[in-house]
This record gives structure tokens, C-alpha cells and sequence, in this order.
């Protein structure tokens, strides 16, 4: 293989940092799911890359668990967008104030 | 040292990641974080992992585009090419992100898995299908559970008829 682990490493330290990002500045609910998701992928590119190294198979599966469980927190999310803009005809989640002490 | 099928990887992952935060229109931003995750699956593909790509492929570019862009297009106009932010909030964001990615990554290149090269054979897939259905089944099942009870949340959650429209509690 021509590529070192570290290479690997470093992609998934970019796509980390580019999701907190979005997570951190982003106010549109939908975009902030999308920063989840890169923080998810990135970790799922580490797994596989030490899976890879080490060698042995126990990170991809966990990255297969990991991907499915992302799945489903997708669908749960997507469906609290859609509630949240029923109720309040908007996605910027500086309106959802509901809980506010 | 790097080769060209990794560089170009790597470029068309950060960048679409990029773009998909930073695009106007919504639906271009969620095609662009399909391609990312494309991207992520061609790193996968790389790694001799093609059975975690191909899931990769399936469960993210097949279903959970589908889902993020039925859900963009539930939601009205102007709301799509709407971009509201603080610019202080935004330069504390960039910030932020610089110093995540230089503190952990002189963090990794001082450590010692620069070094860490390897020979041996990839891991074998047949295994992997193996394993699912011998040691991990419990937790096969567990998944699955998981991921039946967290849809019909969701569907119940979709489509509540008591949320009126509008309501505002301010």
C-alpha cells in the first residue's frame, strides 16, 4: 500500500474540524445535521483505517454498526426538522425558544 | 508517500464538505455532502474495506439523500436560499475549526503513527459476514431493533396531527 495510516488520519481530522464548524456556526437546522454527519464519517474513516493498520477486522465492523446507528439518527432528526418547522414555519433554530427557562 | 487517487480523494471530500456548508441553495449543499460521503467511501475502497463502502453507498448516498432532500423540499422557498449568521459568530466558528485541526493534528504527526506501515493482507469480508452472524449477533439484533424503533418514532413523530400550525410561544 503506497499510502501511510497518517495520511488517512489527517484527511479525518479535516472533516472533523469542517463539522464542528458547521455544528458551531451554522443556525440552519438542516445544515447543522449535515456538520453531524461529517463528524460521523470521520470517525468512521478512522475506524477503517486502524481496522486496516492493525490488522484486524473488529473496526469494520464497528464502522458498520456506526453507519447503521447514523441511519437511524438521521431519520429521527430529519423528523424533528419537520415538527419543528410545522410549528413554527421556520428552520433557524434561534426560533425554537420553547424550552427556554 | 501519497498517490494521485488519494490526493484526488482527499479534494473532492474536503471540498464538497466545504461546499456543503458554505453553498446558498440547500438542495446543491445536500448533493454536495452526498459527495463527500462519496468521497469517504472511495477512502474506504482504498483501505481494501469494499464491503463497509458499499455500505457507506448504500445507506448514505442511497437512502439518506433521498430523506434529507424530501425533507428540503417540505420546507418553503425562501427558507432554502435563506442564510442568516453572525459574523462574529462565524469568524469564532473558522477559528475554532483552524485550531482543531492544527492542535490535533501536530498532536498526530508527533506521535508515533507515522511510522506505522503495513504488509500484511487486507482483512477478508467473508469474515466480517461471519462474525455479524457468530459472535455479534446479539448486538446484530440489537441494531435492528434500534433502528426499527427510531423509524416508527420518526414516522410518529412526522406526522402528528395535533402540532397546529404556526404555533408560537412567544
Amino acid at each position: 500500500m503506497a499510502n501511510a495510516l497518517i495520511d488517512f488520519i489527517l484527511v479525518s481530522v479535516a472533516l472533523l474540524a469542517i463539522g464542528i464548524y458547521g455544528i458551531a456556526v451554522k443556525r440552519n437546522a438542516i445544515r447543522m445535521l449535515f456538520g453531524i454527519e461529517m463528524v460521523i464519517n470521520s470517525a468512521n474513516l478512522n475506524l477503517v483505517a486502524f481496522s486496516r493498520y492493525i490488522p484486524n477486522s473488529q473496526g469494520q465492523t464497528f464502522a458498520l454498526f456506526s453507519i447503521a446507528i447514523a441511519a437511524a439518527e438521521v431519520a429521527v432528526g430529519l423528523a424533528l426538522v419537520i415538527v419543528a418547522y410545522r410549528m413554527y414555519r421556520n428552520i433557524d433554530i434561534a426560533d425554537f425558544r420553547s424550552l427556554k427557562g | 508517500m501519497v498517490d494521485a487517487v488519494f490526493l484526488a480523494l482527499s479534494v473532492l471530500t474536503i471540498g464538497s464538505a466545504i461546499a456543503a456548508l458554505e453553498i446558498r441553495s440547500l438542495i446543491y449543499g445536500s448533493i454536495a455532502l452526498m459527495l463527500a460521503l462519496s468521497g469517504v467511501a472511495g477512502f474506504f475502497l482504498l483501505l481494501d474495506a469494499p464491503f463497509v463502502a458499499m455500505f457507506q453507498l448504500s445507506v448514505y448516498v442511497g437512502s439518506i439523500a433521498v430523506l434529507i432532500l424530501f425533507t428540503v423540499m417540505l420546507v418553503r422557498r425562501e427558507l432554502i436560499f435563506n442564510k442568516v449568521e453572525d459574523k462574529r459568530r462565524r469568524y469564532a466558528g473558522i477559528a475554532l475549526m483552524i485550531v482543531i485541526m492544527l492542535g490535533i493534528g501536530t498532536i498526530i504527526i508527533g506521535s508515533g503513527l507515522k511510522t506505522m506501515e503495513t504488509n500484511s493482507a487486507e482483512v477478508d469480508y467473508k469474515k466480517i459476514g461471519e462474525d455479524f452472524l457468530t459472535y455479534y449477533s446479539p448486538a446484530l439484533i440489537v441494531m435492528a431493533l434500534i433502528l426499527a424503533s427510531s423509524i416508527i418514532g420518526a414516522m410518529t413523530l412526522a406526522r402528528r396531527e395535533d402540532v397546529i400550525d404556526g404555533q408560537r410561544a412567544d
